[in-house]
């Protein structure tokens, strides 16, 4: 009996004290705020909001909000999907432009693309073509990255096989290369799917404009603060939901690693 | 003899392949260029949308030298020196010294506080399993949004833009010092408790050094997101710092102006990326 309680403190005892912290955190604050030593006028209770996740569901539409950042991430991700796997198969076909470029894509990757929002803006207006266009930016590199990394780490032996059968070079990268290569592609749109949603909400909200980062920032404006505090909770729920549904697909695609 | 031989047929090949690659980029290079001057100059784009390159040195030139007295309320030495520096410093070091500062300060707090709490994750396993989870999903999560309630809680100064670089870092010098931790040679923690050592002298003599690596490419990161947080944060609401020069040049359609800041940003960005991977030995392009 002991032993079987050892091994259920062992499974979910972290768990169980990470819950509990938190909760006692949550506990606390709303325990400052009500004697007064953080000023509700900063931080409201975490009661309050709490109680404004309903009202800003229903009156600030957030299923609406949430469709059209979704959709924006979606068009970010097909055109990072699409333009990023086609670019990494380009430079993986030809060795010399991937030795010229590819520092330049690393260094794309270092670079803080979101800052160039405003030259978006005046290139393509306030709209959602700026937002899926900052995604597009920021998720591009690591697929491109890790598409060259995928293809040139196919097996040597699938290879000479596809050549024995006198593969054409398009057959070859179809049914061998692009196949071989696929985990560690996915490995790529999972991160630039990642780099695009961040970078989607961030510039909604800093350009005022879409779904969910538009409303923090009208909320905020409003001195809403309940509604701002449940907003962003809402934004973090949805991001930690999709890089959890990512690390799933990933897994699912490797599963060895 | 004969691996000699090999080596200086392969050194032979090489040499001749460099000077190619070279080449190639100095040629994608000079299309670009030509490509965007065509474009300039035909008119199919909005007008200065796509300035012609030789007003984006102008302004680039004009940006990195025109000296201009507006930093008075942003340095704090005595009326002298003051007076002396405004002259003498042109506009855009003064706002590059604000976002330098404030971004170091936020490299300072949260790339601290991320690698104290890292190494206590990696190092206790009980505490990783209950609060790891925590920091790695919050990690990729939007920090801008964040921005409002910094507002609230440090004022419209600097401290809110600290704030959001301190918070953007955090995250990731938190999880590459828990995993540098757990990469440790046990046979080095080994050697440690059998010299008795204390845990301040653990930590200083054993994890740190052998954490090298992983704290770098942690700060690297960390340094990247501060620097993106920090200047967002510029953006959106400042009259000082790069970030503050960009939504500026942005608000009175100075396009060359915006284009030059940019230009300079990136330089610096990419190069301090740079610096920082050498220090550790990193490949930039593959670690990320």
């Amino acid at each position: 009996m002991a032993a079987d309680g050892n091994a259920g403190w062992q499974k979910y005892g972290p768990a169980i004290v990470g819950c509990t912290v938190i909760a006692a955190a949550i506990a606390i604050i709303e325990l400052l705020i009500r004697v007064d030593l953080i000023s509700r006028f900063v931080m409201p209770m975490p009661s309050e909001i709490a109680v404004s996740f309903e009202r800003i569901i229903v009156e600030e539409n957030i299923p609406r909000r949430f469709l059209l950042t979704a959709g924006e991430c979606l068009g970010a991700g097909i055109l990072v999907t699409l333009v990023g796997i086609s670019l990494g198969a380009l430079l993986h076909r030809l060795p010399l432009l991937r030795q010229a470029t590819e520092t330049w894509v690393g260094a794309l990757a270092a670079a803080p693309t979101v800052l160039m929002y405003p030259l978006f803006m005046v290139i393509f207006g306030r709209n959602a073509t700026t937002i899926i266009m900052m995604g597009f930016a920021a998720g591009l590199a690591p697929v491109i990255l890790k598409t060259v990394e995928g293809l040139s780490g196919a097996r040597r032996v699938l290879i000479n096989v596809g050549r024995s059968f006198n593969l054409t070079d398009r057959q070859l990268f179809w049914k061998i290369l692009l196949p071989a290569a696929l985990p560690t592609i996915f490995v790529g749109i999972r991160l630039g799917l990642i780099f695009a949603l961040i970078n989607v909400v961030g510039v909604e909200f800093l350009i005022n404009f879409g779904g969910l980062g538009q409303l923090v920032s009208e909320l905020a404006e409003r001195y809403d603060l309940p509604g701002t505090y449940a907003t962003i909770c809402f934004v973090i729920l949805i991001s930690v939901l999709f890089f959890m549904a990512m690390e799933k697909a990933e897994r699912w695609l490797r599963p060895g690693a | 003899m004969a691996e000699t031989g090999r080596l200086t047929a392969t050194s032979a090949r090489t040499i001749p392949g460099i000077g190619t690659v070279t080449l190639l980029r100095i040629a994608i290079i000079a299309v670009a260029l030509l490509v965007w001057e065509l474009l300039s100059a035909s008119g199919w784009l909005y007008k200065d949308v796509v300035p012609s390159l030789i007003a984006i040195a102008k302004a680039l030139f004009n940006l990195l030298t025109t000296r201009v007295m507006a930093c008075r309320a942003d340095i704090a030495l005595t009326d002298a020196i003051h007076l002396r520096w405004e002259l003498w410093m042109p506009e855009f070091y003064c706002h590059l010294g604000r976002t330098a500062r404030e971004i170091g300060l936020a490299l300072f707090i949260g790339g601290g506080l991320g690698l104290l709490i890292g190494l206590v994750l990696g190092a206790n396993r009980f505490l990783s399993r209950a609060f790891e989870p925590i920091v790695y999903y919050l990690g990729p999560t939007p920090k801008i949004i964040f921005f409002p309630l910094m507002i609230m809680w440090f004022g419209l100064g600097p401290g809110s833009k600290i704030a959001m670089g301190a918070i953007s870092c955090f995250f990731p010098v938190a999880l590459s010092a828990a995993a540098g931790v757990r990469q440790i040679d046990k046979v080095l923690i080994r050697v440690g408790k059998s010299f008795r050592a204390n845990a301040w002298q653990t930590t200083t003599k054993i994890y740190l050094p052998a954490m090298r690596a992983a704290i770098i490419n942690g700060l690297r990161l960390g340094l990247g997101i501060a620097l993106i947080g920090t200047l967002l944060a510029e953006t959106k609401l400042s009259n000082f710092g790069i970030g503050s020069l960009i939504i500026q040049a942005y608000s009175l359609f100075d396009m060359p102006r915006m284009y030059a800041t940019l230009i300079v940003l990136f330089v610096l960005a990419i190069g301090a990326n740079s610096l920082i991977s050498r220090m550790g030995h990193i490949d930039p392009i593959r670690s990320r």
